[in-house]
This record gives structure tokens, sequence and C-alpha cells, in this order.
């Protein structure tokens, strides 16, 4: 362009267009998509003839039809009788019980671990050591299959269960405990737990900014807590404190009445969170590490104790470093949760596949996976990156 | 501290603590403080224990040979179970008689696997190890290979077009006529090939008796799932990477929905795609092998990760390197073969040995759609009505070999990333 400007030659800019880059690219982009959009072409075309062969009907109809098969856990109402599509429903359900409940223990196994390999204590580290570094270079298969078979071979049937005071089963049919009955003031109390919760979050943030204006300390973990079980508390005696109870009985081959933990789900459970906690642990301890010396240092010449240290100077900044790497290992426990379909517990994927083999409308069912697991991966990491952007460092 | 001392008297301090030798040691480490000191009593308490009861099951009271599971009753471990099943643990249903052939495959992916660990190794001798290294692995494992003709034009068109995209500007004609020859060959081969000039001819190599993949079991399983999966998925994933970095739109968007979409979705489902879609993708009359299946998910999974560490390695380089390319009017494919890969490579060479340790573990989730890996042998080694109900036994060996595979792996992938940073550290 200068060179036009200076009215020198204009010809010498001029390229022929196969050598025009802008050209270039979009010839073989168009080649590329083409290719690819030939090949999905290929396959597409090849899947509707390979249909009509096998007389497969395509299309979600089947979804509103009668599953017809049981499912052993269950978090809303379900039955043979339900539709396929609450099936997945009650699946997706467990998958995200069991990595829900996953994320938060493996995150505080992992963050004791992190922080126990750290210690001074010579031989505390080297038992966090050696536990992260077997469960770490093992399958979780492997491990989910070990405790699965370790719960059923070593717990007694349900005839010679571990009786706790009458009330608690510990059988290789899971444990057994009473619950109360159901009763409209339940509805109510969680209510209550909810108005908790918000209040907690109104009174944090005063306290954070009493707390920056005055200095004053408030805590809030404990008037947090406070709430959340006295506000339900209070709707239950307001409610007449209905003390119904199912408790669990012997009856024929199994227990009958209260409710149960399976299990497969512990197993699952179990698995997952040993297995996590090894990779939250390592994350934890490379994230502190990562840390100027000065800063744990700073804070032992101010007169801090070693978990005070721990917990108001060093974690919070770790956290940042921290985030990332903790966002992958929380999509890889929801990603991983599917293992359940080798140990028979009811996830998304266990009544998918069931599906599949009865109604063969394989397409269909795994994209339902597909986009169930993406829509799950998908929001996990947008909260993730929320978070991340929150507690960011603020640079001016 | 506060009490005052008469002038010229000084007060005696105590010597400090001596912090060496095995007393010194063991102050500082176990008992520096009260807490301290109680921690290491109760964990010493807990090991001792521990120890001491699964040292009385697995070795005082154990049983290493006995007839059945029978015996084992009523004492500790029952090795037994191991020592009747090892084999069909390590080599699953291959035909009981041959069983040195997939030992001897194993031992070559070990072998290969081994020499590529070694830095001096890493040149063109890596093609020459890993070509003939395969080549004798599957012709163990199969017994008899057969190529086909179009399978050598192939080969010939792709090395020939990567020669001359190399070797273009700066070779000797004599050089360069010869990569034009090979790309000619292969290119012209195939045409006639699939036009229907060339007749079907193949090159068969038949030393042994052919196993079909079926049979195929165990430990071989897991490490040609892994490795292959991931030397497959290796280019397409070096392709994927370089895609996301790219300033075509179309092309960059088609990398990141397929990156994206691998990496939101757990293997089991992409397995499970494979094992019931697979065969409807494919024109009518083809039937695909399930372990072929199962290699493709795993392929096409790992691919999706390789690439997002690639893409680290590419963000790290500094752009003065993809300038100074540009400036030596270097092509796409000279720059990024000769430039840019060869130092993004270096960098994810450690990471790239983790995704690797990750697809070891991984490959256990093929049995699921029913491939006899090492967990599934395992597995199918406690349905024996003969030994069950020693689960116990059987699980920890195998997590024991699968300890050694990948504990080993991550020790490396440590050293590595020393070795390769001394040059930066001072």
């Amino acid at each position: 362009m200068a060179v036009e400007a200076l009215g020198s030659t204009s010809r010498t800019t001029k390229v022929a267009f196969w050598n025009d880059p802008t050209v270039r690219g979009w010839v073989f982009q168009i080649v590329i998509v083409g290719l690819v959009g030939g090949l999905a072409y290929y396959l597409v075309s090849n899947t509707v003839e390979n249909l009509a062969r096998q007389k497969i009907a395509s299309g979600f109809h089947y979804l509103g039809r009668e599953a017809g098969f049981e499912i052993g856990d269950s978090m809303i109402a379900y039955s043979p009788a339900s539709t396929y599509a609450r099936a997945m429903f009650v699946g997706l359900l467990n998958t995200i019980k069991v990595a829900g409940i996953g994320i938060v223990l493996a995150t505080i196994l992992g963050t004791l671990l992190g922080v126990g390999r750290l210690s001074p204590n010579w031989l505390l580290s080297k038992i966090c050591e050696y536990y992260v570094e077997t469960f770490r270079n093992v399958p979780l298969l492997l491990w989910l299959f070990l405790i699965y078979k370790m719960i059923s071979e070593a717990f007694p049937g349900p005839r010679q269960a571990i009786n706790v005071l009458n009330s608690f089963f510990l059988s290789n049919r899971g444990l057994y405990f009473p619950v109360p009955l159901a009763h409209p003031i339940h509805e109510w109390m969680g209510v209550g737990l909810i108005v908790a919760i918000v209040a907690t979050w109104f009174m944090a943030r005063w306290a954070k900014k009493r707390q920056e204006a005055t200095g004053q300390p408030f805590h809030t973990i404990y008037a947090g807590l406070a709430l959340m079980i006295g506000i339900p508390a209070l709707v239950w005696i307001a409610g007449g404190a209905p003390t119904g109870t199912s408790w669990p009985e012997l009856k024929g081959f199994n227990f009958v009445g209260g409710t149960v933990i399976q299990p497969e789900f512990t197993a699952l459970l179990v698995g997952l969170v040993l297995y996590t906690s090894a990779f939250v642990a390592e994350i934890v301890r490379s994230g502190i590490l990562a840390l100027n010396k000065g800063q744990s240092e700073a804070a032992a010449a101010l007169g801090l104790s070693r978990g005070q240290t721990m917990r108001l100077v060093l974690l919070p900044q770790a956290m940042r470093l921290i985030i990332p790497p903790m966002t992958s290992q929380y999509l890889n426990i929801t990603k991983n949760s599917s293992l359940a379909i080798a140990i028979g517990y009811p996830d998304l994927v266990a009544s998918v596949n069931v599906t599949i083999n009865q109604t063969g409308q394989a397409i269909e069912n795994v994209l339902i996976i597909m986009a169930a697991y993406l829509t799950v991966s998908l929001s996990i990491s947008a909260f993730m990156n929320f978070y991340n952007k929150r507690i960011a460092l603020m640079e001016r | 501290m506060t009490d005052v001392l008469p002038t010229g008297e000084r007060r005696q301090l105590a010597p400090p603590v001596n912090e060496t030798g095995a007393m010194g040691w063991i102050r500082k480490n176990l008992f520096s403080s009260w807490g301290n000191g109680i921690t290491t009593v109760v964990l010493i308490v807990a090991i001792a224990w521990a120890l001491s009861s699964f040292l009385n099951w697995a070795v005082f009271t154990a049983v290493f040979t006995a007839p059945s599971g029978q015996a084992c009753r009523g004492h500790g471990a029952c090795w037994a179970l191991i020592h009747e099943k090892y084999r069909y643990i390590f080599f699953g249903s291959f035909p009981y008689g041959q069983h040195w052939r997939p030992l001897l495959a194993v031992v070559t992916m070990l072998a290969m696997l081994i020499s590529s660990a070694d830095r001096r190794m890493w040149n063109s001798r890596l093609i020459w190890i890993w070509t003939i290294g395969s080549l004798i692995t599957f012709l163990l494992m199969f017994g008899v290979l057969s190529f086909p003709i179009s399978f050598f034009l192939l080969v010939a068109a792709i090395v020939g077009g990567i020669g001359l995209s190399m070797r273009g500007v700066i070779a000797e004609p004599v050089e360069l006529n010869a990569w034009r020859a090979l790309a000619a060959i292969g290119v012209v081969g195939l045409i006639l090939r699939i036009v229907g000039v060339m007749p079907a001819w193949s090159l068969t190599l038949a030393p042994f008796d052919y196993v079909e993949t079926g049979l195929w079991g165990g430990l071989p399983v897991t490490i040609i799932l892994a490795t292959y999966g991931l030397l497959f998925a290796f280019p397409y994933g070096v392709l994927l990477a370089l895609g996301r970095r790219s300033k075509l739109p179309l092309i960059k968007g088609l990398c990141v929905g397929f990156i994206e979409l691998i990496r939101g979705v757990p293997l089991i489902s992409l397995l499970i795609m494979a094992s019931v879609m697979l065969p409807l993708f494919l024109p009518q009359g083809t039937t695909i092998d399930k372990f072929l299946r199962a290699l493709v998910a795993v392929t096409l999974f790992a691919g999706a990760y390789i690439a997002e560490i690639i893409r680290g390695g590419l963000q790290s380089l500094p752009k003065g390197q993809f300038e100074a390319a540009d400036a030596m009017a270097l092509s796409y494919p000279q720059k990024t073969i000769l430039i840019v890969l060869p130092q993004a490579l270096r960098v994810v060479i450690p990471p790239l040995i983790n995704t690797f340790i990750g697809f070891f573990k991984d490959t256990s989730l093929v049995l699921i759609i029913g491939i006899f890996d090492f967990l599934n042998t395992a597995n199918q080694a406690l349905v024996d009505p003969l030994w069950a109900g020693f689960p116990a036994e059987v699980y920890l060996f195998a997590a024991f070999v699968y300890f050694c595979f990948c504990f080993s792996m991550s020790r490396y992938s440590k050293y590595l990333e020393v070795e390769l940073n001394k040059g930066t550290r001072r």
C-alpha cells in the first residue's frame, strides 16, 4: 500500500489469484468442509439404508412407551409401568446424585490429603504420598469392582445383619435405617431450609462488609449452621412435631420399611471419592507449593498457627491456581460416574443401555446420553468459570 | 526473657536441639511438637495394626498351592487361585499351547516402549523401531497378516508427499525426482487400483496359525489398545490442535466443536456408540471386528485430549518463531513440521506420557462392550465355580500389575520433566 501511495509501480503488488492467501484459505476451507460433509452424508445414507433394511423405526416416539424394567434406586416415583423418558430421568437424577455427593466428598478428602502431604510430620506426609500413588496408578474400574465385591462378600446376609440399636441394619443388601413417615410438614421444612440458606447468604455479605469496615470478625459459619438447623426445627415444632417413623424390619429374605443405601451406590461413591481425591490432593499440593515461601513465613511472623496460616493465608491464594484443574476433576467425576453400569447401579448410561437393548434405537439413545452429559459438563464448567472469575486476582 | 540479669553475667542458654543423626532426625520429623508426637504415635499404632493383619492374611495364613478353592476356606489369602489362573489372566482365551506368542508380543511392545523412552533414540530410528516392532507384534498376535497392494501404494503416496513438501526447496534434483517418483507411483497406482485396472494383489505373511481377535485377551489387549489407540490418535490430535489454532473460521469451528463434544462425554458413551452405531454407519455387508470398534472409540477419544495438550505446547511458543519462519518464506507445512512442531512437542512430552497413563487405565472400560482386556480376564477368572469367593486376591493381583506399569511411567515422566528443563533452568 505504501508502495502504491508513493506512486511507483502499482502492478508489482498484484499476485495471481491462486497465490492470494485469502482465496487459498477459502478454497482450502471449502474443500475440507466438503470432505467432512461428504463423509457425514456417506455415513448417514448408509445408516438410513441399514435402518430401513432392519425395519427399525427412527425418531423419539419410543420415549412415551412403557419401559417395563425395574430400577433399584430411584429418587422420584418410578415403576416398570412408567415411560422410557421417566426411566432415563431417574437415571439422570442418580448420576447427578452420585456426582454431586462425590464432588463434595472428594474435595474434602483430597484437600486433607494434599495438606497432609505437606505436613512437617514425616510419617503423615509419607502415608498421604503412598495413598495418592496407590489410588492414582490403578484403574478406577478395578477399585469399583474390588469395593463392590468386598461389600457383598464381607458383610453378612440380611438374616445375620449387623444390628445397631435395632434401627440400623448393615448387610450385603446395604445399610437400612429408619426414616420419618411422609408428612406435609416436611415440604414446609424444606421451604424453611431454603429461607435459612438465603438468610445465611445475606448474613455473610453483611458480615464481610462489617469486617471490612470495622475489622470485627463474625462467626458466619456457626450462625449459618444455627439458622439452617433452627428454622426447619421451628417449622417442625410449629407443625405439631410429627414423629411417625418407618422402621426397617426383616420380612422373608430382606428388609421392609425404612430406607436403604444400596451397596452399588456405596461402592460407586466410595470408589469415585477415593480415586478422585488422589488427583485432588496433587492439585491442592502443587497449588500450595507454587505460592511464594514468603507468604507462609510472613504468616508465621504474624503469629498465626499452622492451621490459621493454611486456612486464612495459603488456601485462599492457592485457590486461584487450584480452580482450573479442579474443574476438570469435577468433570471427570461426573463422566466417571458412568462406570456405574459395570457394577449395576442404575445411572443414566445404565438405563439408556437397557433402553437400547429393548428398543434397538441405538442412535437416538446415544444422542440422548451425549446431550445429557454435555449439558451437565457445560453447566459445571460454566459455574466453575464464574467462580474462578470471582476469586481471580483483582489487578488494577 | 524479661528477667533482668546482673551486668557482666551472661545467661547460660541451653545448647540447641541436636538436629543431626538418627535421634535428631526422629526428633525433627516425628516429635517436633506435642501434636506432632501424638499424631506419630497414633499413626504408628494404626500402621502396625493394619500391616500385621494384612501380612497375616496375605502371607502367614495364605495358601499358595491348592487343588481347588475348597482347600483355601478358613485360611488367609488364596494365592493358589492366582497360581492356577495366571495364564488365563495374562493371555485370555488365546490357544493354550500358543501362549508364547502373546508373551513375545508383550515383550516386543515393552521393548519398543522402553527403547522409545531413551532420549538417544529420538530420531528417525524410532520410525524403524516402531515399524518393525509393530509388524512382529501383530504377526505374533494374528499369526497371519495380509497386506493389500493399495496399502503399499498409500504409504508410497504419503511418504512421497511429505518428502516433496519438506525437501521441495532444498533438495538436489536427484533426490527431488526420487520423491516425485514415489508420490507419482503411489497416486497413479491407487487410481488404477480404484478404477480396477490393477489386480487385487496382496502380500501374505503366514508363519503361524491364524488367531482371530475374539480370542485375544489379557495384557496384550490392554497394551495394544492403549499404545496403538494413542499412536493412531497422535497425528489426528496434532491436526485438530493445528486446526483449533488456525485463522480459518470454518476449520477452527469444526475442530473446536469436535474437541469439545468428545471431551464433554464419557468414554463409555463413545464405546457404546462404536459398538452399536459403527455397524450401522458402514455399507451393507461390511462387518467390523469388535476389537477394531473399541480401537476406533479409544482413538477418537484420545485424539481430542491429545489435541488439547498439543495446543498448550503450541501456545507456549513465542510469536517470533512463527514470524521468523514466515520471514524465511517457508510454506505452511514446512513451517509447521520443521519449526513449530519440534519445539511444541518437546514441551508436551511429559503431559503426553501422563495422558498415556490415563489411557492405559481407561482401556479397562472396554470390558463393558465385551472385550477381554486385562481387567476383564481377571474378572472372568472369578467366575469359575471351583474357585469362587476370592475376589480380593485376584483384584489385588491385577491392581499390582496395573500399578507397576503406571507407576514406572509416571516416574519416567517426572524424570523427563526435569531432564528436558535442564537447558532453561539455572
